[in-house]
């Protein structure tokens, strides 16, 4: 990395969002404002940063996929437990988030 | 042919709401057809498992009047996906009664079509016994047993079912759990415009203007499809359509916004393209629908496990907020000991300020100066939900914890009463494919006339 210096994604991105994708699955776009900030970030996320970041088995970690009309990284997992399963925190998975605020690239 | 078709979308869901000025500047446009989505599994299990909605009958009456008088008296078609929020039998009654009562109130005179979606659990049965049902997302495959255990099962249905309706000529068609872009695509479809084009215009539309910025839910979005693109455009001088806002919503709540599978084919955007045109408006072509081998259909069930009591209370001790995991163990056993011929109930404690919006996935669960604290038990009855429930929050209340300084207690209870009873408590249990041999035969559809 030019400089070596450690950047947050957040920083970098315009969108960081979760939802449910369907009641089994839960996914995380990250959206950035210009294609050189996309580019330079969007491989910097892979299943493993993911993984460790939500303390979760990296083949909990479905898919990662590029989006470039909306130069967006959007990020899939298994969900904790089916929406709206006893123990449930979050019904429509739309605070799942938080901690890719701690991502680096 | 003709050379553009033109879809009205009122709201995101029926009941949302939407402005009556972006709604007229669509008529103005004078769409071929107003169709409205009424559904989403994201408000959990509850609602298709209890049959009930989730959204409340006088929105959904409002939103009513406005569509069903602008369809009628423009004589185009109204169609409605997923009535009442999930889908299944009840949820399309509910629906009918509100459609029912607006005709007899205003004296207008409609032929609807109600399609349902509930799917014989004996067919899913035989199904599972051929083996011509798949397992969708991460789950088990589907057994006899969970359809068994099901309060309610519904299918996705595709546009073929609306399009038996359109061609018989309805006013109205009021359909069960539907693929959600399909209400928009069938009058598309069905007169001859590109399948893909139409669908994908259909998943923008479903949404209404979400999919422009700033985006709503409760406000209007207008689409004309043409022979090689299609264009949408907000209503409101408010929000507008960028490439941006559009290629965006394409993620939404999808797990690969590339690969969209849906009944009978899978949308494919890897060629689509999205170009803005002048007046906050956005053209999208290129989308294509790659035909599956079989017809496939999405199966969507929930079933009851039980009843649920909660309390909600919160701590300001900072004493004990320093030991607040030792505390709720000591708890939880003394609630174990005492009602030790009970043992089939779900006890939890969720702690807001520590962990209660991420559970185990939350990275630092460290606890503020105060937390909130939700006792939550499920049982097989209300009664002992209630009464597992009521004895952790007195147990709580007053228990002596290691060096505690304030004996008077140890809850604050926002409530008198502090408990309450939430009734009925769901799982999503089905969520599998489903091959079908006619992609319209096991939708059932009956007319209803009001004159």
């Amino acid at each position: 990395m030019a400089g070596g210096k450690m950047r947050y994604v957040r920083d970098a991105a315009a969108v960081i969002r979760s939802k449910n994708a369907g009641p089994f699955e839960l996914t995380f776009d990250l959206m950035f404002t210009d294609k050189a900030a996309y580019d330079e970030v969007r491989h910097s996320i892979t299943p493993e940063r993911i993984a460790e970041l939500y303390r979760i088995p990296v083949a909990h970690v479905l898919k990662i996929v590029h989006f470039e009309p909306a130069l967006a990284v959007k990020i899939t997992i298994v969900r904790p437990m089916a929406s709206g399963a006893l123990g449930e925190t979050d019904v429509y998975g739309a605070q799942q988030h938080a901690p890719l605020f701690e991502l680096t690239y | 042919m003709m050379d553009e078709i033109r879809v009205l979308s009122p709201t995101a869901i029926l009941g949302y709401g939407f402005p009556v000025a972006s709604f007229e500047e669509g008529l103005r446009r004078e769409p071929h057809v107003i169709a409205v989505d009424g559904g989403s599994t994201d408000p959990g299990p509850y609602y298709l498992g209890a049959g009930k909605s989730f959204t409340q009958r006088q929105a959904v009456k409002r939103d009513l009047q406005l569509l069903i008088k602008a369809a009628l008296d423009r004589r185009i078609p109204l169609i409605i996906g997923t009535a009442g929020g999930s889908g299944a039998r009840p949820h399309v009654e509910w629906t009918w009664e509100i459609v029912e009562d607006i005709l007899n109130e205003t004296r207008q005179s409609a032929s609807v079509a109600v399609i349902f979606s509930d799917v014989p659990k004996a067919l899913i049965v035989e199904m599972i016994k051929q083996g011509r049902t798949s397992t969708c997302g991460p789950l088990e495959g589907l057994t006899p047993e969970v359809v068994a255990a099901a309060s309610h099962v519904v299918a996705q249905m595709g546009v073929e079912p609306f399009i038996k309706a359109l061609q018989a000529g309805a006013d109205i068609i009021l359909a069960g759990r539907a693929y959600d872009p399909a209400a928009f695509a069938a009058l598309p479809i069905m007169r001859g415009f590109d399948a893909g084009l139409a669908l994908h215009m259909g998943k923008i539309l479903e949404c209404a203007a979400i999919a422009a910025v700033p985006g709503s839910g409760s406000d209007c979005l207008f689409g004309r499809l043409q022979k090689d693109s299609f264009i949408l455009e907000a209503l409101n001088p408010a929000r507008q359509c960028t490439e941006m806002s559009v290629a965006a919503h394409t993620l939404y709540e999808k797990s690969d916004p590339y690969l969209l599978p849906g009944p009978g084919g899978t949308l494919d955007l890897n060629s689509t393209k999205f170009r803005a045109l002048p007046g906050g408006r956005v053209e999208v072509s290129g989308t294509r629908l790659v035909p599956t081998p079989t017809f496939t259909v999405k199966l969507e069930g929930a079933r009851a496990i039980g009843f649920r009591t909660i309390s909600i209370a919160g701590v300001r001790d900072p004493i004990m907020i320093d030991q607040i995991d030792s505390i709720l163990a000591a708890v939880r056993q003394r609630v174990q000991d005492n009602f030790a011929e009970l043992k089939d109930y779900f006890l939890q404690f969720r702690c807001y300020g520590k962990n209660g919006v991420m559970g185990d996935l939350e990275p630092t669960p460290n606890p503020g100066h105060e937390l909130g604290i939700v006792i939550e038990c499920v049982a097989e009855s209300q009664e002992v939900a209630n009464t597992i429930c009521g004895f952790a929050r007195s147990t709580l209340l007053h228990h002596g914890y290691p060096g505690r300084k304030s004996t008077a207690g140890n809850l604050a209870f926002p409530y008198s009463p502090s408990d309450f009873p939430a009734g009925e408590v769901f799982e999503f249990c089905v969520h599998h494919l489903m091959e079908l041999d006619d992609p319209a035969e096991i939708f059932s559809m009956e007319w209803r006339v009001v004159k």
